[in-house]
């Protein structure tokens, strides 16, 4: 297995930390004037999600983390599993349980592009696009004439997930979100 | 795309260029004399944790490639000034440290360092204090034994701690996998995170363990313990600077730089050639003296409000 010394630390290396598989979210150099050099490294945990502070000795080193970002689409879900295929050709399909899909579970339609994040050929994460399209099943009527501002109602969408949008919006249509801060952008 | 722009702003350019004014009005007011050395030696500094970087010479009188380093502090040539009689002086110098890359190091950075015949290491702070507070126009230092400072913000005495409870104490509060059974190496661990981060108000800390003297003098404290007689200032948790009441003894220096090339070859890193000019005009005699080493991008960092060294250099590291 690779492994990284302390001068290729860089944020976003992921790495084996007792034994999780974690990605450096900050790296700094911390040396007196006089002494040693050591590696201060901001972490998170890609399978609790723990964010904390880990130091190195300077020329230390850390077994690398078999963990890497594969394009997929995602496919059905079963009840217990996710499941997606990659978009490679290969047609390969993964399953991704419930702690993989977290967040991401709320925005996923069929034929969603993703990213899915596997650890040892295991999906560890799934990330969604940054923006989806989905139909609204469920709000209150449409306010006629109040097209542009205004307050804003709850509205379910195809997936499940509710959403604020504004008071014009109707059921049945489609809308543009920002699956980062879960917030309605426009209609699609 | 190259990005051929400076890293800091044109505002952070000019404040660099007050800075470097105001420096030298201060010195010029206090008589202070300004020296310059040269940034590339035959010899290189004995620290064990300084990496110098190397280059050649090659040309008239010279005929196989002469190796040279470039200055990890103009410490040793501004020590020969004084040998001669130079009286107090200053330099605003550029130092290079190979391996030091960070949000506050540059490889390359400027360091103003200063000498004072007749001082010993608590005026040297005050005068640094004068120059530091005037300005990040602050006037709230303090000063802490490298002792108090350990008591109140790790809990325990530097100097009387076991091995085993300085590695119980980091590894309680911090998470590593460190094997090392040199106290130094703990206790700078613990300065460094523990310590250093609370240090808000502009803070001295003297006194340091004998055994982290470099050239200081050692001599006993209150209670008894031998330490030395150096001192660093720390703002904002950042380190500023670095001073002595220097080592006068050279028969005490060179038995310290035979420890360090010791040290060296124990890290496994290879023995430096000695600076024997050095050892020369310390045997010829330094006056009695205080120095202390300033990093002037830091202070700059502190002036501006940046977060990152590299905000205030025009070309830093990856963009020279």
């Amino acid at each position: 297995m690779a492994s990284y010394s302390t001068n290729e630390f860089k944020s976003g290396l992921k790495v084996m930390i007792d034994g999780d598989p974690c990605a450096m979210v900050d790296v700094e150099f911390v040396k007196p004037g006089k002494g040693q050099a050591f590696t201060r490294v901001k972490m998170r945990n890609l399978k609790s999600g723990r964010i904390w502070e880990r130091t190195f000795k300077s020329g230390e080193s850390v077994e690398a983390a078999d963990v890497m970002d594969r394009d997929m689409e995602y496919l059905y879900a079963d009840g217990e599993f996710w499941h997606f295929m990659l978009t490679d050709g290969s047609f390969e399909q993964f399953a991704a349980d419930e702690a993989a899909v977290g967040e991401a579970k709320q925005w996923l339609k069929e034929q969603t592009q993703c990213v899915v994040t596997l650890y040892n050929n295991n999906p560890l994460a799934v990330t969604p696009p940054n923006f989806v399209e989905l139909e609204v099943v469920e709000t209150d009527p449409g306010l006629k004439g109040d097209t542009a501002q205004g307050g804003s109602k709850p509205a379910t969408l195809s997936t499940g997930a509710v959403v604020r949008v504004p008071l014009f919006i109707n059921q049945g249509e489609v809308l543009k979100i920002d699956t980062r801060s879960g917030e309605y952008v426009s209609r699609a | 795309m190259t990005q051929w722009q400076p890293a800091a702003s044109l505002a952070v350019i000019r404040q660099r260029a007050q800075l470097y004014a105001r420096i030298r009005a201060f010195f010029a007011a206090r008589g202070v004399l300004e020296v310059d050395t040269p940034v590339l030696s035959q010899a290189a500094v004995s620290d064990p944790h300084l990496a110098p970087m190397s280059t050649s010479f090659e040309g008239p009188g010279v005929a196989q490639p002469r190796p040279l380093f470039l200055q990890t502090s103009p410490e040793y040539p501004m020590k020969r000034l004084l040998a001669a009689g130079s009286g107090p002086i200053y330099q605003l110098a550029k130092a290079f440290r190979n391996g030091e890359a960070g949000g506050r190091h540059n490889p390359e950075f400027c360091m103003l360092e200063w000498y004072r015949p007749g001082f010993d290491e608590h005026q040297l702070m005050d005068e640094v204090a004068d120059l530091v507070g005037e300005v990040l126009a602050r006037d709230d230092f303090v000063r802490l034994s490298y002792r108090q400072a350990f008591e109140r913000f790790v809990g325990l005495d530097p100097h009387e701690a076991s091995l085993a409870t300085l590695q119980g104490c980091a590894r309680e509060r911090l998470d590593l996998e460190l094997e090392s059974d040199n106290r130094d190496t703990w206790l700078n661990l613990l300065l460094s995170h523990l310590v250093e981060p609370e240090l808000r108000a502009p803070t001295f800390i003297f006194d340091f363990p004998a055994s982290q003297a470099a050239l200081a003098r050692v001599h006993p404290d209150e209670r008894g313990t031998r330490v030395a007689r150096r001192f660093e200032l720390y703002t904002d948790g950042v380190e500023l600077a670095n001073g002595y009441f220097e080592l006068t003894d050279s028969a005490e220096q060179t038995r310290r730089f035979n420890a360090d090339q010791q040290q060296r070859r124990a890290l496994g890193v290879s023995p430096l050639p000695l600076d024997e000019h050095l050892l020369a005009a310390l045997a010829a005699g330094l006056p009695e003296c205080a120095g202390v080493a300033l990093g002037v991008d830091r202070l700059l960092m502190l002036a501006s409000g940046c977060e990152r060294i590299e905000q205030v250099l025009a070309f830093p590291f990856d963009r020279a």
